[in-house]
């Protein structure tokens, strides 16, 4: 055995009142170091709760959830924001800050609330900022960006926390293919060269196919499937959980591509 | 990048300081801007230093004082609620502070022991501060900004209408009195006030200043902040906390003054942006120095009578403000 699972969850259990159905319930992850992990389901199917509970934003009612091999409960945000970088879904910002300041904010965890920066502070942003190609964007105020360049401002924002752990909630929602394709590609690239584990929730079955390692396939608050791709989607499985006809055929190639699953949905719900 | 916040800031602080000069030069008696600066160095002729020293000195120091804890309260609950149109009375303190004042007025306290009246404003922001934070904690697990909103919007109508009852039962005078008072004054500054509250806000500005990084956290969104790295819960309760209290000392000693604490944030966010490692102390400094402009103004302009001060921030910082909003919005 190696080194702990970077995230480990037992038993989850989650209700957001206690009259309601469980949101989640007896879900089980174990999160490699340097993986990619996505996971994917249904609208409603408990994945931005199950990201909620893994960074610890949510108390589970149930089961638990460790990080590094420790309990979520026995770190402090401070140690934890310098070992997550999260993209979360919808951050609205109601003031008008430019681009450099937001992904300064990555600088934090290190800084504290009153540490001076000093110049690593300043090149860890400057690279964030060029590894996800906001730089002549430094000093435009968020208010005036294109769905794209936020997010990419964003994930930036993470990268200068210079994390081990990144976790993405549907960074891609919203976004055109070639801009979707960058954040996938430097996603990989992270994971390949930095030794980065990324946790995300994806729409994108297709894109999660190649580039994911390990799947997990949430269906109304519980595991489904999880494995690699090629096991996750199969065809009964999808039509089951998502109740649309599919058919699922192998990625032609090139390189690492060829062989994963892809999905393509059918004309009417039983594919008549 | 710091060293253009430094700049900024001293370029507010020089107005401030040049603010300063021309208010304790000018109104009843003219003095020169030399003889002032002679008087401020502890030399010159004795009526100037007396006039300059014992009079203009202490009410511009006030003036500062509290016009720098309002604006810098204003961009605190700005951020904390994320609301850009929260302002340091939009949580009930203000209406608080003047059911103290209108029941010390209305009862005469004030004729017999004048002392009686901050005491009494700063008793009523108190219990409006303690009311809204319990109603905030009770109807939500947890301290939920938007609750927090809500309870002291409610809070502060309830405590108007309670202004209004009181002024049924009150004689002409206490009426007039009590109008003054909510339109907010300066004129009833000395040493030992000024030394007294400056003991009280210094600190608590300091304590809010330093949590520019937090508070720029905090405004992005709660779930944000606590990803990277904030207490959150702390952090809202106690930027909450040490922001009304200032409210509360500046409302206790000078009345309800409007405005200031709107438009002063707001005026830095539209030249500078949202930063508040810079946001929070240019407040402070362009709050003390639009509060002594103000404050020089209502002394001055139909002397010997004197103007509110709240009627001066209003009408001069809402077209300044106008202006400036449809300038930068192209």
């Amino acid at each position: 055995m190696s080194a702990a699972p970077v995230f480990e969850a037992r038993e989850l259990r989650f209700a957001y009142s206690s009259a309601a159905r469980p949101v989640l319930d007896g879900v089980e992850l174990n999160v490699d170091a340097g993986s990619l992990y996505a996971i994917i389901g249904p609208n409603g199917s408990g994945k931005s709760t199950l990201l909620k509970l893994l960074l610890g934003a949510l108390e589970p009612e149930g089961g638990d959830v460790r990080f590094a091999g420790r309990p979520l409960r026995g770190w402090s945000r401070r140690a934890l924001a310098k070992q997550i970088g999260v993209v979360a879904q919808g951050e609205e910002m109601p003031f008008p800050i430019t681009v450099r300041e937001l992904v300064a904010m990555g600088r934090y965890p290190h800084l504290g609330v009153l540490g001076r920066p000093g110049p690593e502070d300043r090149q860890a942003i400057d690279v964030a900022m060029e590894r996800c190609d906001v730089r002549e964007l430094a000093m435009r105020p968020i208010s005036t960006l294109s769905g794209g360049e936020r997010q990419r401002a964003l994930i930036a924002r993470a990268l200068a926390q210079q994390p081990g752990t990144l976790v993405l909630d549907e960074p891609t929602v919203s976004l055109d293919i070639r801009h979707e394709m960058t954040i996938f590609e430097l996603l990989a690239e992270l994971t390949a060269k930095d030794n980065v584990t990324v946790v995300l929730v994806t729409h994108h079955l297709n894109l999660a196919a190649r580039y994911a390692d390990r799947l997990l396939l949430l269906d109304r608050g519980a595991v489904a499937a999880e494995g690699a791709p090629r096991d996750v989607l199969s065809r009964e499985t999808i039509e089951r959980v998502y109740g649309w006809s599919v058919a699922v055929s192998s990625h032609p190639g090139p390189g690492r591509d060829a062989g994963a699953p892809q999905v393509t949905p059918l004309s009417g719900p039983d594919g008549s | 990048m710091s060293g253009r916040i430094s700049l900024r800031l001293l370029s507010l602080a020089m107005l401030t300081a040049g603010v300063l000069l021309v208010s304790i030069a000018i109104g009843a008696a003219e003095i020169p801007l030399r003889s002032v600066l002679d008087a401020l160095g502890g030399r010159g002729d004795d009526p100037a230093r007396t006039i300059v020293l014992n009079l203009r000195l202490p009410r511009a120091a006030l003036a500062v004082l509290v016009g720098g804890a309002l604006g810098l309260a204003g961009a605190v609950f700005q951020a904390l609620l994320r609301n850009p149109l929260a302002e340091p009375y939009v949580l009930g303190v203000s209406g608080g502070a003047a059911v103290g004042a209108v029941a010390a007025v209305v009862l005469g306290w004030h004729l017999y022991a004048p002392w009686s009246l901050p005491i009494a404003a700063l008793a009523g922001a108190l219990i409006a501060i303690t009311l809204v934070l319990r109603i905030a904690t009770r109807a939500a697990r947890g301290f939920d900004t938007r609750v927090l909103l809500l309870a002291g919007v409610v809070i502060g109508a309830f405590f108007h209408a309670l202004i209004l009852l009181l002024l049924t039962f009150a004689s002409a005078e206490a009426y007039r009195s009590a109008g003054l008072w909510m339109m907010g004054s300066l004129a009833a500054a000395d040493w030992p006030a000024v030394l007294m509250l400056a003991a009280y806000l210094l600190p608590a500005m300091a304590i809010l200043v330093l949590m520019a990084r937090p508070l720029n956290l905090l405004a992005m969104g709660e779930e944000t902040a606590l990803y990277l790295g904030t207490n959150v819960e702390r952090v809202k309760l106690a930027s909450y906390l040490i922001a009304s209290l200032l409210v509360a000392a500046g409302v206790a000693v000078s009345g309800v003054i409007g405005f200031v604490g709107l438009i002063v944030p707001h005026a830095i966010r539209l030249i500078w942006g949202s930063n508040h490692q810079l946001l929070l102390p240019a407040s402070v400094l362009l709050g003390g120095s639009f509060m002594l402009a103000a404050d020089t103004a209502a002394r001055t302009v139909a002397a010997p009578a004197e103007l509110p001060v709240g009627v001066i921030t209003a009408l001069v910082g809402v077209p300044l403000f106008v202006v400036l909003l449809t300038r930068r919005a192209v």
